[in-house]
Formats: structure tokens, sequence, C-alpha cells
């Protein structure tokens, strides 16, 4: 998905960011420069800034009151740094000295972003694209003197280098349309709100032509289609409406009780990264969570997170679940997720280094607040729990002694407590082939983080993307020798990775013997649309 | 909280930030907001950090980086500072409620 090939003519290939299909106008926008500006007098520049400012407030404040809610939140940031004197005054004052009004504002900003960037704060650095919102929208205004942001034409297939909320805001997307942006990501404010709206969307596309007229916009395929021929519209028509009508039974099996496939149930479960995952539509259909990660506790800018606030979380996830069971993974730091105060700095190869459960036994301190929090939230019956990255029995072992002493502590101290399940994520390949050595109560296989090691290709090198096929025979060996273990010494088999929700990936994985998959709520439809034509005989497996 | 000098010209006050993902912009917006509300001079700073910054400015707030749990102390010289000392650690112990500005 990574690659940035063009595929047939002027079609290029991205990421996706938001699914969906968008035909129209090929629109380029660009973010604003003071590029052609000329600068007048020290005092027509001071006012000239000093009216930008306030027509950039105005143009906030008229778009908050027309969106509303937690977007006009972000936009009253904004309004208060345009008030800001110790923000302004520098400005001003290199002004009086002869700077031109775009230059001294630009420069002011780009301090401000590049301090944001540099904080480890992953909240704080993505303030930095709210500032650089700010900055481009007041040199647009230094330069056109109009100062509105240009109209684009409603149903128009956008094309920015990035974009920020703000403009995504003004944009009038009433008659539909779509984004392509040449960087960006899928994780970014813009993408949420593109999700949100509807609005197909194709991150990290690399180069394309500014000069196109129409483009096609696949979001499923992370496909973009400049100045298409009569051909391309005609197969691009083809998968939208394939595509649409796929998606609607899909949902309307979602509905129905667990599937099963050979006479067998098949547990549908769902991976969340932090609680309010569990606001997707379709997280309610799921069999249970299958895989709750914890990492999410450890990005808090008050930084590591303390026992009753890992509890809270916890307990809100089990009462969520009701009677379905919910998974909760331990601390998977390290390797490519680093948590300062925490993660060992300077590995020369993290991903083979001081990570996961590893970690944790060597920061037991950390480790035992998290287990102390998991031990009051197992008072509800459906929680269980695994490590993240074994290799031996003697870490789960010694894993499970400070869990125990945990629960010993908590009622000592007369606080309700339990000691639940115990299971480990099947990731590295030496436990896998020895899976029968692990006194485990479940074992999840981790497939993304299994196959980079079994094929040796680091999962983040985009060069090794075809390399790394998680079909190939040695990952459906290893696969089935875990099930076939699991089936025999009567303990849950379930696997958690990207394969799980890719339906070319479930009849293999049926066929190894797995009755338990746990996917993003995203692909639940899907999958469970996968199983259901297995089940009736319309696919094979 | 402390009150000092009832007539003097600086009034100092302290406060725990509780606010779960500590000073960041939703509470920073609201806590500069109000400090303009006022005539009075208000610095703040967070525990440690030995710099006073202005408190109506919403760039060096946010630039306190300060964390759950910190203190935030609070000083305000001129003639409605009591005022403002007690509104300000009002706002932060009450988690900079949705009303407040």
């Amino acid at each position: 998905m990574n690659e940035r090939a063009t595929i047939a003519g002027l079609a290029y290939r991205g990421r996706t960011a938001s699914i969906g299909f968008a035909r129209g106008p090929f629109v380029r926008v660009d973010g604003a420069t003071g590029d052609g500006r000329v600068a007048a007098a020290p005092a027509a520049e001071e006012a000239a800034l000093r009216a930008a400012l306030v027509s950039a407030g105005r143009q906030i404040a008229k778009l908050a009151e027309a969106v509303g809610g937690d977007a006009a939140q972000i936009l009253e940031f904004q309004v208060a740094l345009l008030e800001d004197d110790d923000l302004l005054g520098p400005i001003f004052a290199a002004i009086v000295q002869g700077a031109p009004a775009h230059t001294a504002w630009s420069s002011a900003l780009d301090a401000q972003i590049a301090d944001y960037n540099a904080a480890a704060d992953e909240y704080l650095q993505a303030r930095s694209s709210d500032l650089a919102d700010l900055r481009d929208r007041v040199l647009r205004i230094l330069r056109g003197g109009e100062g509105e942001a240009p109209r684009i034409l409603s149903g128009a297939v956008i094309c920015a280098d990035d974009l920020p909320p703000s403009q995504f805001l003004e944009i009038d997307w009433s008659r539909g349309g779509g984004l392509a942006l040449l960087r960006g990501s899928p994780t970014s404010h813009v993408a949420m709100l593109a999700r949100a709206r509807g609005i197909p969307m194709i991150v990290q596309l690399g180069a394309v032509p500014a000069n196109a007229s129409t483009a096609l916009l696949d979001g499923e395929g992370a496909i973009l289609e400049l100045d298409p021929s009569a051909e391309q519209i005609g197969l691009f028509e083809r998968r939208r409406d394939l595509l649409r009508k796929n998606r609607a039974s899909a949902r309307a099996i979602l509905r129905r009780p667990t599937a099963s496939w050979a006479g067998e149930k098949i547990r549908l479960l769902i991976n969340i990264q932090r609680v309010e995952d569990l606001d997707h539509a379709d997280a309610q259909y799921a069999d249970g969570i299958g895989l709750m990660r914890t990492e999410f506790l450890l990005g808090q800018q008050a930084g590591l997170p303390d026992e009753e606030t890992q509890y809270r979380a916890y307990d809100a996830v089990l009462r969520w679940a009701g009677k379905r069971p919910v998974t909760i993974r331990t601390f998977d730091a390290g390797g490519d997720k680093p948590v300062p105060g925490f993660t060992v700095d300077g590995e020369p190869n993290p991903f083979l280094g001081v990570r996961g459960l590893r970690l944790c036994l060597a920061r037991a301190d950390i480790f035992k607040v998290q287990l102390r929090a998991l031990a009051r939230a197992a008072v509800q019956q459906n929680l269980k729990v695994m490590f993240p990255m074994v290799t031996a029995p003697g870490e789960v072992e010694a894993a499970r002694r400070l869990f125990v002493d945990a629960v010993d502590r908590l009622r000592a101290e007369g606080i309700p407590s339990a000691l639940p399940q115990i299971g480990i994520m099947v990731e590295v390949p030496a436990a896998g082939l020895a899976i029968e050595q692990f006194d485990a109560s479940f074992f999840s296989i981790g497939s993304n983080d299994l196959a980079q090691y079994l094929m040796a290709c680091d999962r983040t090198n985009g060069a090794l993307a075809n390399l790394i096929d998680p079909l190939h025979p040695a990952m459906l060996s290893l696969i089935r020798h875990v099930t076939d273990y699991g089936r025999r010494a009567g303990r849950g088999v379930s696997l958690c990775g990207e394969m799980a929700g890719d339906p070319r990936c479930v009849p293999p994985l049926l066929a190894c013997g797995l009755r338990e998959l746990s996917v993003n709520p995203s692909a639940l439809a899907l999958v469970k649309q996968t199983i259901d034509g297995l089940s009736n005989g319309a696919l094979r497996v | 909280m402390t009150l000092e000098s009832p007539n003097g010209q600086v009034i100092t006050g302290s406060v725990r930030l509780v606010h779960a993902a500590g000073m960041h912009a939703r509470p920073a917006v609201k806590l500069t907001k109000l400090a303009k509300k006022f005539q009075a001079q208000i610095s703040i700073r967070a525990s440690d950090a030995a710099e006073w910054i202005n408190a109506k400015s919403i760039a060096k707030v946010m630039a306190l980086r300060a964390a759950r749990d910190s203190i935030i102390e609070i000083k305000a010289s001129g003639e409605d500072a009591e005022g403002a000392v007690a509104a300000l650690v009002d706002l932060v112990a009450a988690d900079f409620p949705d009303n407040a500005s």
C-alpha cells in the first residue's frame, strides 16, 4: 500500500484515509506563501498586518459559527493566538525594524510550529497544523487583499500537498467530492473529519501533475485517475456500484447472530486502540474485544498513567462489553513505539530489542501499576489479559508472579480484585514453534509482528512490502501448528493482526483451523460477509 | 489556595492542575480568556519552572507544557488582582468547566 507507482496512464496510488468514490473536476489547492508580495514602508506594513489579523479573526469566527461543536473549539485556539500580544509584539517590532509584514509574520509562526513539532507529546505535534493553518490564512490575506480563501466548486476532487482542518471545513462538501493529498496521514485531524463526513480521501500520493481537469478518486483502492478515458470511467463506475451493493449486503449480514462455517461457530471480535473506538457504529455487533491495546495510556502529556486512570479505562471497556469477553494486552512499547521515560533509547535495532513484555519485566515499577489496575478491573468477570512479545516460558512465569503479587497486595489493602485468565501473544516465531512449552490459558497470534520476524522484513520498510506476504507457506504452517496445539490442549487460539481483516486471507485462516478472528471495527462487516459466502458455498476455502 | 497582602500590590494563589491532558489547547484558551477579563497584570508558572509568564498569552501558556498534577502558581497586581487570582484558581480547580468563560 505504500508504493507510489503509476499504474496505468494517469493513475496514481496512495494510501486510504477515508473510503468512498468521487468523480468531478480536479482542483489543485496550494499552501500560501508571501511570494510575489512587495513590501511597503514600515508604517504601511504594520497597518497591513493589523488589518490582515482582524480579517483573519473575522473569517475564523464566521467559520466557527457555521461548523459548531468540536470543530469550533479547534478554531478558538487560533482566535486566541490572533489576540496574543506576547506573540504579536515581537512581530510588529521586527516590522518597525524594516522587515516585510509577511516575513515577520511567517518567521514568528514558523518558530512556534518548529517548537510544537519538537514536542514529545503527539497532541502538541498535532496542534502545529493549526498554527500552519493560521499562518497561511494571514499570508493569503496579506497577499490577496481580498482575503477569502478561493471558492471551490462543490463536488470537486481537491488535491493539495496537505490540507489544514479549517480549510477542509471551509470547502462546500454538500454535493460530495473527494480529497487527494500528496503528503498527509490517515491519522490526521483532516482524515478524521473526512471519515466523519463520508468524504473519500487518499493520502501520500507523492507527485501528481497540477494541470488535469477531471479526476476519479477511489478511496477504497487508494487510486487517483486524472483526465480519465471513457473506458477508465466505465470501470470506475462499475467498481463503485459493486462496492456499494457489497457494502449494503455486508451491513445486513452484520446484524445476524454469530457467523459459522463448516458447522462451527466463528467468533468475530474487534481490536481497539482506545476507549473511543467503541463508538464505531459496527462495534456493537462484535462477539467481544479480541485486542484492547493499552499504549494510548502512555501517550498522555502528564507522563506515565496512574493506577486510577488505567482502572477507569479498563473498567469502562469491560462494562461496555457486558457478558462478552475482553482481552486487554499489557503495554507493548518499544520497537516502532518509543515512549519517553519508559522505553530504552538508542538501541541499534529496536524491533529486536527490549520491547513488549521484555520491557515490562525490565521496568517492573511501571508494569506493577498496570497489573494492579488490571487486577481491580478483573472483578468484572469478562476480562482476559495477555502479554505481548513473549519469547520464553520463564517470562510468562515472572509476569504471572508479579500479577499474583498485585492481587495479594490489593486484598491485603481490602481492595476488591481478582486474577484474570492469562494468555500470550504469539509473535516471536520461537514461541509459536515451542507453543506447548507455555502455560497460558489462551494464545493470540499477532500476525503483523509474526510475519516481520518470520520473514526477516522490517514491516515499516516499504521496499519490502512485496516480500512480507502474510500468506507465505511458513506463516500458514506456523499458524496451523499453534491452532492444532490449542485444539488438542483445549486452549483458545485467535488471530488479531491485519490479515484477519483481509477478505483474501480469511479462507486460508479458517482452513488452518482458526475459529476466532479479531479485526478493526470497520472490517467487521466485510469479514462476516466473507465467512457467510464461504458457508453458503458462494466462496471456497 | 493562599492569599497574601490583602491590600498590598501582589496577590498570589496556587492550585493543582487536575485536567487529565494537562494544560492543552482547550484549557489554555479558557485560562487566557478569563485572565483577559481583568485589568490586573497576571503571571503564572508551573510547579518547578522558575519563569513567570503572562497569563493572558495563549502562546506562553501553551509553552508552559504544564502536566497533570502540576501546581499552577498565580500572581497578580493591580486593582482587581484579588478577584483575578480567585477566579483563575476556581477555573483550574473546577477542571475548566464549559460555562466558565
